[in-house]
């Protein structure tokens, strides 16, 4: 069992040649472009959903931070639909390897940081000491702080990479207990499966929440640094 | 009679069955090719299942479906254990 666990994790490969690629690439399928002014129904509810986050999320941004919109979109449109794929059986989630999160996480907040230092260079400085603290308690707040800065990245990628493999290996855990139960007795299988329903919904949920929460997150740091 | 259509221009479901090995290495397999290929079935089913006035939901399910598939495929090898047996 332990090894069945954890194989939806192994990242594909067929012959030698990665599989992974493909998989990764699938979900800019889902999105197709459309020049029209009146397109056909699924193009017109995704350009829709995406007016409505980005106004949503863009908005708190000067002219300067506005220029990384179509950066943020496509990153929650990416992180979103990767992770609802993964909810359908057999998929392999890219997001469930830390490698991919870390590449998403390391450039664009060292990004963020590294604009604020290169254009405001006093107002960034400044972030790593709150105002109104005592004298006393400043060099050791400067150094927490710093800490706290560098922390960022790896906590936006573990954070997604946890939370999306921790659904996913509860799932596999909880659908095989329903199955084992099945023939030893039917009513707690029957509850095993209820807590299966509210889990997949609330993968659903979590999946889209994460994409929101990474894209916010970085929306903030670049918020901090323009 | 109407002039003969050479071979290289005839669709799939009007060569005969002998001619068909001759058609299949007939067909241009160079990378662009390839990727005209891919390009006209994508939107040979872009263009019958969603740009349409009305499009439902299965345009779009009929994919998800199909990449369920193909990833059942990918892990055959080590769901066959999976059975219904008495002993694993």
């Amino acid at each position: 069992m332990n090894e069945n666990l954890f194989t939806s994790f192994i990242t594909p490969v067929i012959l030698g040649l990665p599989l992974v690629t493909l998989i990764v690439l699938f979900p800019s399928l889902l999105f197709p472009t459309s020049n029209r002014l009146v397109s056909n129904r699924f193009v017109t509810l995704q350009q829709w959903m995406l007016q409505l986050v980005s106004k949503q999320m863009m908005s708190i941004h000067n002219s300067k931070g506005q220029t990384w919109t179509l950066m943020l979109m496509s990153l929650i449109l990416f992180i979103g639909s990767t992770n609802l794929l993964g909810l359908l059986p057999h998929s392999f989630t890219p997001t469930t390897q830390l490698s991919m999160n870390l590449g998403m996480a390391i450039p664009l907040w060292a990004g963020a940081v590294i604009t604020g230092f290169r254009n405001k260079t006093k107002t960034s400085l400044a972030h790593f000491l709150p105002q109104g603290t005592p004298t006393p308690l400043i060099p050791m707040l400067v150094i927490i702080e710093t800490i706290s800065l560098f922390i960022q990245p790896m906590a936006l990628a573990v954070r997604l990479t946890a939370n999306i493999t921790a659904g996913h290996l509860l799932i596999h855990l909880i659908g095989g207990a329903t199955l084992a139960l099945m023939s030893i007795s039917t009513t707690t299988a029957l509850i095993t499966f209820t807590i299966l329903i509210l889990l997949t919904i609330l993968e659903f949920a979590v999946a889209m929440i994460q994409a929101y929460v990474f894209t916010l997150l970085v929306s903030l740091y670049l918020h901090d640094n323009t | 009679m109407a002039s003969v259509v050479p071979l290289k221009e005839k669709k799939l479901l009007e060569v005969k069955l002998g001619e068909l090995p001759s058609w299949i290495l007939m067909r241009d397999f160079t990378p662009s090719g390839i990727a005209g290929a891919f390009q006209r079935g994508y939107y040979r089913y872009y263009n019958k299942y969603v740009n349409v006035k009305k499009g439902s939901i299965a345009g779009l399910s009929m994919v998800l479906a199909a990449y369920v598939f193909l990833n059942y495929c990918r892990s055959y090898k080590e769901l066959k254990h999976e059975r219904l047996r008495k002993y694993h």
